[in-house]
């Protein structure tokens, strides 16, 4: 064997790995054609606590199941999705004041990996981490996550079984201070808590190649 | 305010009150703020999420109890106000 080819063993059997990580990985589709995504949110407030959902969900979600802790992506919700069961409260929620809907369109989690990966059949548990931004505050945060791959039941979800496809479920639950975020800091917290808790319940799509 | 008159206002009050109370029992007595839509909790088959959609339908809350009942006592004792007549100016003859 020439002493060139030789030398470029490793650097092709790298490439070749490298390859196979790609083919591994698939990216899931976070704007679930069924409307089921949603990031609900509750906090503590005057006479009773304020809960609500923001459903209006997209993004794209890197997954490889040989590889969790690799899991990258983008998830947005977009700020005018938020609903509450009153509507006057709702105004407040998306004015200026507060979640300023108008000049922050999206609150945006920016996943850059994952941590702490334990895996037990097609469920991993982990530590999500990366840039979670909100009224155009970007702060690095961890979310511990739950993720189910469920290989085969994209088609299968929206009645076309043919179809194949795989789903990734991601569910999670985090508290932000919504002073840290610019959102009426030390302000009216007798009323409306400081500590926002999200719980996360979204779906990811991918259709077979 | 003549005592008949009184009488009528008082049991038109008492009436109203028991509406708006009755009212608010048979929506549901919720005891939160008003709600404009309701929140329904449904679960995915394939991926177990469970999830909210909302019914648009209106639900009152307690303010509307307390401020109809609030009201209503409010007008009740002014029922109970000893209003002097005013008596009419008697011209010589």
């Amino acid at each position: 064997m020439p002493y060139d080819s030789f030398m470029k063993l490793p650097f092709i059997s790298l490439l070749l790995a490298s390859a196979s990580f790609a083919v591994g990985a698939t990216t899931f589709d976070f704007k679930d054609p069924k409307g089921v995504n949603a990031i609900s949110f509750h906090l503590d407030s005057l006479l009773e606590p304020i809960s609500g959902n923001a459903a209006g969900i997209s993004g794209h979600v890197t997954y490889d199941p040989a590889n969790p802790a690799a899991t990258k992506g983008v998830i947005e919700v977009a700020t005018a999705s938020l609903t509450v069961p009153n509507d006057t409260m709702r105004e407040h929620l998306l004015s200026p004041g507060w979640i300023d809907a108008g000049n922050h369109p999206t609150i945006t989690f920016a996943i850059t990996g994952l941590d702490a990966v334990a895996t037990d059949g097609n469920t991993t548990t982990a530590q999500a981490h990366g840039h979670f931004t909100l009224k155009g505050v970007t702060k690095d945060i961890l979310v511990p996550v739950t993720l189910t791959h469920l290989a085969g039941a994209y088609g299968q979800r929206i009645n076309k079984p043919e179809l194949g496809g795989d789903l990734l479920v991601v569910r999670g639950k985090f508290s932000v201070s919504r002073a840290d975020y610019g959102i009426k800091p030390g302000q009216n917290e007798d009323k409306v808590a400081d500590e926002v808790e999200l719980s996360i319940a979204i779906v990811g799509g991918a259709p077979a190649a | 305010m003549t005592t008949s008159l009184r009488k009528f206002a008082r049991v038109l009050l008492l009436l109203g009150m028991g509406a708006v109370g009755g009212y608010w029992l048979s929506a549901g007595a919720h005891s939160g703020w008003s709600m404009n839509r309701v929140p329904v909790e449904q679960t995915d088959e394939i991926t177990g999420l469970v999830f909210t959609t909302y019914e648009e339908r209106y639900v009152p809350g307690i303010e509307v109890l307390g401020g109809s009942l609030a009201a209503g006592l409010i007008l009740l004792g002014f029922t109970y106000f000893p209003f002097k007549k005013t008596k009419c100016p008697t011209t010589p003859s």
